[in-house]
């Protein structure tokens, strides 16, 4: 029986060339230069992944990404003068702002100076060139061989943000990480944050990726480690325009007594996918992820996830939206992992979408893995149009059809987005939502 | 929660080292040659007197079959299958054609009547039965009698052995063999298809209600030999028929490979109800032996208004990798997929169903129940799908586990994927959500939810496993009384 050797596709071509052109410029000390080629080493190995990996079984990224843009350069002076005009979409949120441009730090457009006692924060290329403070930390809740693209973030990545809050320190200020695409041309942007947030601390990241609609390609890793008692909130929202590719990974270690929440909101780009990937190693803690998608046209937003509960007595709810237009495609796979030791787990999902045409396509997968047998754990997924009755209900008290629909689906993806904490950034994400449906009117 | 005493009771009951079935009947047979390769294949061809077409048939699977990998995704772990250590055909020796009862060896007949299956037919009469069952014994790789066959015929069903089918009714083994279960279909389906030896074939022609319960009862005696049955139904419009599968086999040491393909076809406004109490050898209590159970099960719902339904116990094999699917082409078809798998012991079990709906207003549920004790791991693997021309398909699902101690598994893998906007899919793997109207109801007359939902949720599978005729039932009536307090998703 002969063994299939894939052809590789041009988009494996121009990134396994990719790597030894650009390795020389990469930031980082002789120590991350061999994690670099050591992750590079095993994305080549393994080629993008396609639909007979069961990860990537919905969304096929060796048939999906036609090419790769070049590695994007350190932004000009004139698109760093042209991205401070942008405007915010989390103004009015009173944030620690950060900016990246380009896959670079921006300094002049960065808090770094404004940070509380107890709150320590770096560029990751100039922490990664210091030694050991990001190489300690770097890949640690996510090691880069576990998944391809976090293999090629952790390869390619240019520049990020490494923050330390420090024990007992309560951060009342969001973070907030604005990622800025601003060259014309479409180019290649990987980055990374580090979150450590102490024991007893607390912290709030907010990661918003904002696009002018070029195709780039973005790759960001996102690794939180929470100390025992901490309390951290996590919030992704992307509105970048209907172009592009944007592949994100989120690594998570929660300690004992922890709270985690993450939130993601995704309207953009054309092709996406957002990978969570939690791992509860102390005992006591909630872990709460939720998520809402709109999309159009064909759009394709993933959202795969992984709770691992490694320990007794943990609790972790998800609970992800999905509205779908056109011809767009939704994909969720969610997986509960309940190891033997995890007793007294109580662990729910559920996974909702409506689809608004008859073109669109949702595919669900919520998984169980439970090895104890004293757990409490439940999944859910529904899909199917609006229902008929509230509909007319609603219009039966006058509201036209489009009214009556946005209504609806703005009460649908809000429970999702009642998860959110902050309440000036939970406000912003619904207004996200309100102008997805005004365009749709 | 962990689960209630009187459960984990049960269970133990039906533990494997309680297998009753074990036992190995001594008689004389005649095998093929060890190993596989094109001889072998027209060897089995030539001993089943098929036509050329059919050994054609065989030797294209085969060279298909070559070219093909073994499936890995399934969540079950076994040493490596040496496909040339195997015995693909093993009948017991017999003169030529026994035409009645009497000429059959003894020792199989009364092989028969310790697992309980009675082939007289005026034994049948006589028992205290209320309905009677028409039976296909299957022994190893040949049919050794079907009972019934003269009443049948009265009421123009074909029933008989596949093998028989290819002889005597070649027209209709030609045009739906292999149409619902592709040759290619898969690394064991192709397998099943080069070498399969026998299995029942069954045709219900057009108005029919089949008079009575058809039922095959497949039985490994042979030492390392795999049975590799093949089952074709068809239900011709209009028609129902209910069919039912047993199978055990010996206690042995080294595991024993079972690759079955089961095809059904339901025409306009047919019904076919098919339902399996599996049984074959679980393996002892330290996981030595036991039956790989690799099975290809299929319903196509051809026409408008059509019917399939799946009804499953499972208690065997040492591994179980099992997904019995409805093809729901037709208008307003409808698929149904009931299933109960306990494993013990170090069983494996990864099983499910699939549901295609690709007509308009069609609909399916599915109710799955597993539950695992001792070291064993139990996976629930299914997919509901919807084309995009299937408006207004519908689908429930609805799969809760169980655990019995902390050294097994319980895994659920649903893959839910929609196309249409106006189908509606609801999977739901907790016990106190199943239909808000129906709790309602319940909670309205006085019941708790608890109460509510276990009433609503056991009343259904009672109904199901109630209709299993109890010589094939037995396991399955212990198994009604399992409450699934404290289950798992």
């Amino acid at each position: 029986m002969a063994d299939v050797t894939p052809i590789r596709t041009a988009a494996e071509t121009a990134l396994a060339e990719l790597f030894p052109a650009v390795k020389g410029r990469l930031p980082g000390d002789a120590t991350i230069a061999g994690q670099r080629a050591e992750a590079f080493k095993s994305f080549v190995d393994a080629g993008l992944p396609h639909r007979r990996i069961e990860a990537y079984k919905y969304t096929d990224l060796r048939a999906l990404l036609r090419d790769v843009p070049p590695l994007a350069t350190e932004p000009s002076a004139d698109a760093v003068e042209a991205a401070r005009q942008w405007a915010d979409p989390f103004a009015g949120v009173d944030a620690l702002r950060f900016t990246i441009v380009d896959g670079h730090v921006v300094a002049g457009l960065s808090d770094f100076k404004l940070l509380p006692d107890g709150v320590e924060a770096w560029p990751l290329a100039a922490a990664l060139s210091a030694g050991p403070v990001a190489s300690g930390l770097m890949g640690r809740v996510a090691p880069a061989k576990s998944d391809p693209v976090l293999a090629l973030n952790a390869a390619l990545m240019t520049d990020g943000l490494v923050v330390r809050v420090r024990k007992d320190v309560a951060l009342d200020r969001p973070i907030l990480v604005r990622f800025l695409a601003a060259s014309g041309a479409p180019s290649l942007i990987v980055t990374r944050i580090l979150l450590v947030v102490e024991d007893g601390a607390r912290a709030t990241l907010i990661e918003s990726h904002e696009g002018a609609g070029v195709a780039h390609h973005a790759n960001t890793a996102v690794e939180i480690s929470c100390g025992d008692d901490a309390i951290v909130h996590h919030l992704r929202a992307n509105a970048s325009g209907q172009a592009g590719v944007d592949l994100s990974t989120l690594g998570v270690d929660v300690g004992g007594r922890c709270a985690f929440t993450s939130v993601a909101m995704v309207t953009a780009p054309s092709l996406s996918r957002h990978q969570i990937f939690v791992r509860c190693t102390g005992e006591h803690s909630t872990v709460t992820l939720g998520g809402g998608a709109l999309l159009k046209n064909r759009q394709h937003a993933d959202t795969t996830l992984v709770v691992d509960h490694a320990v007794p007595d943990c609790v972790s709810r998800e609970l992800y939206k999905t509205v779908l237009d056109d011809e767009a495609t939704g994909v969720f796979q969610g997986k509960i992992i309940v190891q033997q030791p995890a007793q007294k787990t109580d662990g729910k999902m559920m996974s909702q979408a409506v689809l608004l045409a008859d073109g669109p396509t949702m595919n669900n997968k919520p998984e169980l893995e439970i090895f104890a047998d004293d757990v409490q754990c439940a999944h859910g997924a529904t899909c199917g149009a609006l229902d008929d009755d509230l509909l007319f209900y609603l219009r039966a008290r006058g509201l036209p059809k489009p009214e009556a629909e946005a209504l609806m689906l703005r009460a649908f993806v809000g429970e999702a987005l009642e998860l959110v904490d902050d309440e000036a950034a939970r406000e912003r994400l619904d207004g996200m939502v309100a102008a997805w449906l005004a365009a749709r009117a | 929660m962990p689960a209630v005493q009187e459960t984990v009771e049960q269970v133990r009951a039906i533990d494997v080292d309680q297998y009753k079935y074990g036992f190995v009947t001594d008689i004389e047979v005649d095998k093929a040659p060890k190993g596989l390769n094109e001889d072998i294949v027209r060897f089995i061809s030539a001993k089943k007197g098929d036509p050329e077409w059919m050994t054609e048939w065989r030797l294209e699977a085969y060279r298909r079959w070559l070219t093909m990998r073994e499936p890995t995704w399934a969540r079950v772990s076994y040493p490596p299958i040496d496909f040339q250590d195997q015995y693909y055909y093993a009948a017991p020796k017999k003169q030529a054609g026994p035409k009645s009862l009497d000429e059959i060896d003894p020792a199989i007949l009364e092989t028969y009547k310790k697992l309980g299956i009675p082939l007289r037919e005026q034994e049948i009469l006589a028992g205290v039965q209320t309905s009677r069952v028409a039976v296909d014994a299957v022994f190893d790789s040949v049919s050794v009698v079907t009972t019934f066959k003269e009443e049948l015929k009265k009421a123009g069903v074909i029933f008989c052995s596949i093998s028989e089918a290819i002889r005597e009714h070649p027209e209709l083994v030609r045009k739906y063999l292999g149409s619902v279960v592709p040759v290619t279909d898969n690394f064991y389906a192709t397998l099943n298809s080069a070498v399969f030896t026998d299995g029942s074939f069954v045709y219900v022609p057009e108005g029919v209600r089949c008079p009575m319960e058809l039922s095959t009862y497949f039985r490994i005696n042979e030492k390392n030999t795999g049975q590799f049955e093949r089952t074709l139904i068809i239900a011709d419009k209009g028609s129902y028929v209910s069919y039912l599968e047993g199978c055990t086999a010996p206690q042995r040491d080294e595991n024993q490979l079972h690759a079955a393909v089961v095809e059904l076809i339901a025409l306009d406004d047919a019904e076919i109800k098919y339902s399996t109490v599996q049984n074959w050898y679980p393996g002892d209590a330290e996981g030595r032996g036991g039956v790989y159970n690799f099975v290809t099960k299929r319903g196509d719902c051809r026409g408008r208004n059509s019917k399939i339904s799946w009804t499953q116990v499972e208690t065997g094999s040492a591994i179980t990798w099992k997904y019995p699917s409805c093809i729901l082409r037709g208008d307003n078809s409808r698929g149904e997929f009931y299933s109960i798998a306990v494993s013990n012991g170090y069983q494996q079990v990864d099983s499910g169903t699939k549901m295609i709906h690709l007509g308009r207003n069609t609909t399916s549920r599915i109710i799955s129940k597993g539950i695992s004790a001792g070291r064993s791991q139990n996976t629930y693997r299914g997919l509901v799908s919807a084309h995009r021309k299937a408006a207004n398909a519908r689908n429930f699902t609805n799969c809760d586990s169980l655990l019995i101690g902390d050294q097994c598994g319980a895994h659920t893998v649903p893959y839910i994927e929609a196309k249409t906007a106006s189908a509606v899919f609801e999977h739901e793997a907790t016990t106190s959500k199943i239909s808000e109207d129906q709790l309602f109801y319940c909670m309205q007359r006085g019941l708790s939810a608890e109460e509510a939902t276990a009433l609503i949720v056991n009343g259904f599978v009672k109904d199901v496993l109630q209709q299993l005729p109890m010589e094939f039932a037995v396991e399955a009536q212990k198994l009604i009384s399992i409450s699934l307090e404290g289950s798992v998703g």
